[in-house]
């Protein structure tokens, strides 16, 4: 079986896979990051978005050949050791979660929207896709309004 | 009034167990039962008054009430402890699936024992028999429940850590305060939680009696927190299910039938499969074939190269056109002629529904010779515990069902199929098994809120409603997850009478029409389909409080009101209008709008608590109509956690929005179309108001029940602002519900 190494919140991993593996099987089920959820496997729900290289892949459909060589940031890896990232803490003064179990992808999405637009507007929040069961949708408009107001001070 | 069992902790992780010195067994608890049933203001004696009705069954007893009355012999078996770090533990017997109620317990439990939130863990409770009924979450019914309890308990806590601070320090009890997670004697002495429990745990109090703070002194309950797991939640480091780590236990998927209910005839290239990559093990259940593998990519890709054949499922031949031909012959005729008088008739269709929460059916089960060991999210355990000891074949003690927190619920939880199988799977192949349904099958072969018909006639004449009856007929929900013995073991006291079906009695017991109408009828038929159905948030109330709100609207139009003014004539107590006139007030109702805007309003009560929607939504294009403002007022009698509460009418109000403009499931020849979010369309970002403002009215009772409270009225709301913004009459729900895409294959 092929070998693949990648790097996972900093850390230098080795997995020895099938090539068509997905991503997400790699890290929950061989690496233990749990962080990355399971929702639907066919990249519709977004629960398990992380980063590939600083941008928001769904590691459902990210075939573990692709990730050769890259930098995998999941939930896990987006804070600075007890310090949150503005993104989280917008999150928590929000109290955004109900059973939670969406957020690290949705908050991996908005983490990923901040990077390309500092200010987003309604109509970009709009095209997160990340499906939220509990509904918490506009909790997470009004936490990525002020985590956005915050990361532009 | 109480009763310490030092040391009586009996956890598998025993090496922590001395460390538990105070487990309070309260005895004795009083429950206080139907406050606020009496309308709580005279109607004015003017002309303008509607005809006052008669009380419905649910205002006599709701569902909620008659749960716990089934649950109050065990009501003081609650277990708190107080460590000597100074934390409390309480376990609940209940399951946290995103609705916060470990948040508003623990609130409960800071408060009494006036200690820092911080210090307060709750675990959820394994399957406990001896709690016999009082392990149900269900019907908004937790805080209702445990409130008294919870409070009686760390009551009882806090004046056995006085008493120890008393005798240490040689002062009479009735000298000494807590304050922060200490006793403080009146020189400011203080002694640490802590450092009492041992000497607590010791004292022989006969004579102690233990009295709950006085609602008026509570400084954090009532006031907005934030949920307790919101950290581990935003770090990626909450644990469900499928994340924890139970030794040997590997990555198993089912292959499931083309239709509901089919079973495997054979499996027909077995050994192909068996040495794919990754596959450990395979085996035959009655639910399907099972594939076990290193990691759960190799377990999907191993199901689905299976090649199974399958025996006829139970509902091969149904779609929805037969269901709804059934369900409009079973509905009951109306009493009321439709002679003589105005009247307003009325017909309105809802399709399934799938629950949909985001974690898919998970388990993790390891089923041995001897013992059985389940881990899932469970609303019911008692009964899986029992339902899986029998399906093993082990001694129900022999089988110990721990309850994960979990990805959401809506009432799927309330069945234990996944653990189930789990449990069968792992007897079968003899390993520990963590299995994952895939969404797919989770849509298909899940749960569904069933389709139902309703038929509303009203009569009106005068200015007054003189009849109104409302004929319901539903696809059967399934309420086999104990739901049956509780309304059993409470049946002399049930409000109702007759030989009426449980479904029968959770209706009127659930459902009521909140308006002086004259005359009210509201009946419920059931068609029996051996589909898998399920309680959905709000059970019968957002179908049939849903449509009632929309006659509503129609009836003010016959009658020449405007429906807020209608709703306020005829809604019979004060406390019911200061929610509509709040929404009526802060949505600034009645507003200018572009065409192709409208607002819409809604009214819904139950469980003892009542909220009102408006709505406000853009429908310039029939077809994607978005709700881009909401208004909401509830007063639920005494809020514990408002922020905690607000949300709940938010998932409320987004699973109106889903049910009512576009998310359901279309039935075709025995399975559900729909396979994924792509397909139901629960609402997205996209289709969420930016624009949401929720009030919670001032505390004035007992706490109500609220976690379904939101649905009903958002429902009537929603569908009455598209009826305005567009000029048609919604009669079928989701109002748009093409088959706009291509269905996985069977």
């Amino acid at each position: 079986m092929p070998t693949y190494s990648f790097s996972v919140n900093g850390r230098t991993v080795t997995v020895d896979a099938p090539a068509d593996l997905p991503l997400l099987w790699a890290l929950r089920d061989r690496l233990g990051v749990k962080g990355p959820k399971y929702g639907c496997g066919i990249d519709v729900c977004k629960a398990c978005t992380s980063h590939l290289d600083g941008k928001a892949i769904n590691p459902c459909v990210v075939p573990l050949s692709e990730v050769e060589g890259r930098e995998v940031t999941t939930i896990e890896g987006l804070a600075d050791g007890d310090k949150l990232h503005p993104v989280q803490e917008a999150w928590l003064e929000q109290d955004v979660a109900q059973c939670g179990y969406c957020q690290p992808g949705q908050i991996m999405a908005a983490v990923a929207l901040l990077k390309t637009t500092g200010d987003p507007t309604d109509a970009e929040i709009d095209a997160i896709q990340n499906v939220c069961r509990c509904g918490t949708y506009f909790r997470i408009r009004e936490a990525i309004k002020s985590a956005a107001a915050k990361m532009r001070k | 009034m109480c009763d310490p069992v030092a040391n009586s902790a009996r956890h598998a992780d025993s090496g922590v167990s001395r460390r538990r010195f105070l487990t309070f067994l309260v005895a004795a608890p009083t429950l206080t039962l139907a406050t606020g049933l009496a309308p709580e203001a005279a109607l004015p004696a003017n002309a303008e008054t509607a005809l006052p009705g008669l009380p419905q069954p649910a205002d006599i007893m709701d569902l909620g009430e008659i749960l716990i009355l089934a649950g109050t012999p065990t009501a003081h078996l609650l277990v708190l402890e107080v460590t000597e770090e100074g934390e409390a533990h309480f376990e609940l017997p209940r399951a946290e699936v995103g609705q916060g109620i470990t948040t508003a317990v623990a609130m409960l439990v800071a408060e009494e024992l006036d200690l820092p939130l911080s210090k307060v863990r709750v675990r959820l409770a394994d399957a406990r028999p001896e709690l016999l009924m009082n392990q149900l979450t269900g019907s908004s019914n937790t805080i209702r429940s445990v409130y008294g309890p919870v409070r009686r308990t760390a009551a009882a806590a806090r004046a056995r850590l006085i008493a120890a601070a008393g005798a240490q320090w040689g002062l009479p009890a009735d000298r000494l305060v807590t304050r922060d997670g200490a006793v403080v004697a009146p020189d400011g002495r203080t002694a640490p939680f802590g450092s009492l429990t041992t000497i607590a745990a010791k004292l022989s109090l006969p004579d102690l009696t233990v009295t709950p703070k006085p609602e008026s002194e509570h400084r954090l309950v009532g006031t907005p927190a934030s949920r307790i797991d919101a950290r581990a939640m935003v770090t990626g480091q909450m644990r469900y299910t499928l994340d924890l780590d139970v030794a040997g236990a590997k990555p198993t998927m089912v292959r499931r039938p083309p239709t509901i209910n089919g079973t495997v005839r054979s499996v027909n290239n077995e050994a192909a499969v068996r040495a794919m990559p990754g596959v450990i093990d395979l085996a035959v259940v009655p639910t399907g074939v099972a594939v076990m593998a290193e990691t759960f990519g190799q377990a999907l890709d191993a199901k689905d190269a299976l090649q199974v054949t399958w025996n006829g499922g139970t509902v091969d031949t149904l779609s929805d056109a037969d269901i709804r031909l059934r369900l409009r012959a079973a509905a009951l005729p109306f009493v009321v002629p439709p002679l003589l008088t105005l009247h307003l008739d009325a017909e309105f269709d809802f399709a399934f529904v799938s629950h949909a929460p985001l974690e898919t059916n998970s388990a993790i089960a390891d089923v041995r010779d001897d013992r059985a060991e389940i881990w899932a999210g469970l609303k019911s355990p008692i009964v899986a515990k029992q339902t899986i000891a029998a399906a093993v074949g082990l001694p129900a003690d022999r089988v110990t069902v721990h309850v994960t927190q979990s990805g959401g619920s809506f009432g799927r939880r309330l069945f234990f199929d996944g653990a189930l199988e789990a449990a069968r799977i792992s007897k079968a192949m003899r390993k520990p098994v963590k299995l994952m349904w895939s969404r797919i099958d989770d849509m298909r072969h899940g749960r569904a809120r069933p389709a139902t018909h309703h038929k509303i006639r009203a009569t009106y004449a005068l200015g007054q409603v003189l009849t109104y009856e409302h004929r319901v007929a539903a696809v059967e929900t399934d309420f086999r997850h104990g739901l049956g013995e509780m309304l059993t073991a409470v049946a002399a006291d049930l409000p109702v009478g007759g030989d009426l079906t449980f479904a029968q009695t959770v209706f009127l017991t659930t459902v009521k029409v909140p308006y002086d109408f004259g005359v009210v009828t509201e009946l419920l038929s059931e068609v029996p389909l051996k589909m898998h159905t399920a309680s959905w948030r709000s059970v019968y109330s957002a179908n049939t409080r849903g449509a009632e709100e929309i006659l509503v609207d129609e009836l003010a139009k016959k009658m020449g009101q405007d429906p807020v003014a209608f709703r306020r004539r005829f809604l019979k107590t004060a406390r019911q209008r200061a929610v509509l006139d709040k929404v009526a007030t802060a949505g600034s109702w009645g507003r200018a709008m572009p065409a192709g805007f409208a607002q819409g309003v809604g009214f819904h009560e139950e469980y003892k608590s009542c909220t009102a929607c408006l709505v406000e939504i853009d429908a310039r294009d029939p077809k994607t109509p978005r709700v881009v403002k909401a208004v909401i007022a509830a007063d639920v009698g005494r809020p514990i956690n408002p922020r905690g509460l607000e949300a709940q009418l938010l998932g409320g109000l987004t699973d109106a929005i889903s049910t009512t403009l576009r998310a359901g499931l279309h039935i075709d020849k025995g399975l559900p179309l729909e396979g994924s979010y792509s397909q139901f369309h629960y609402a997205r970002q996209k289709d969420s108001p930016s624009d949401v403002q929720i009030f919670i009215m001032p505390a004035g009772g007992e706490p109500g029940g609220a976690g379904e409270l939101g649905v009903p009225a958002a429902v009537g709301a929603i569908a009455n602002a598209y009826a305005r913004a567009t000029g048609r009459k919604p009669r079928g729900f989701p109002i748009n519900f093409d088959v706009d895409f291509t269905p996985f294959p069977r």
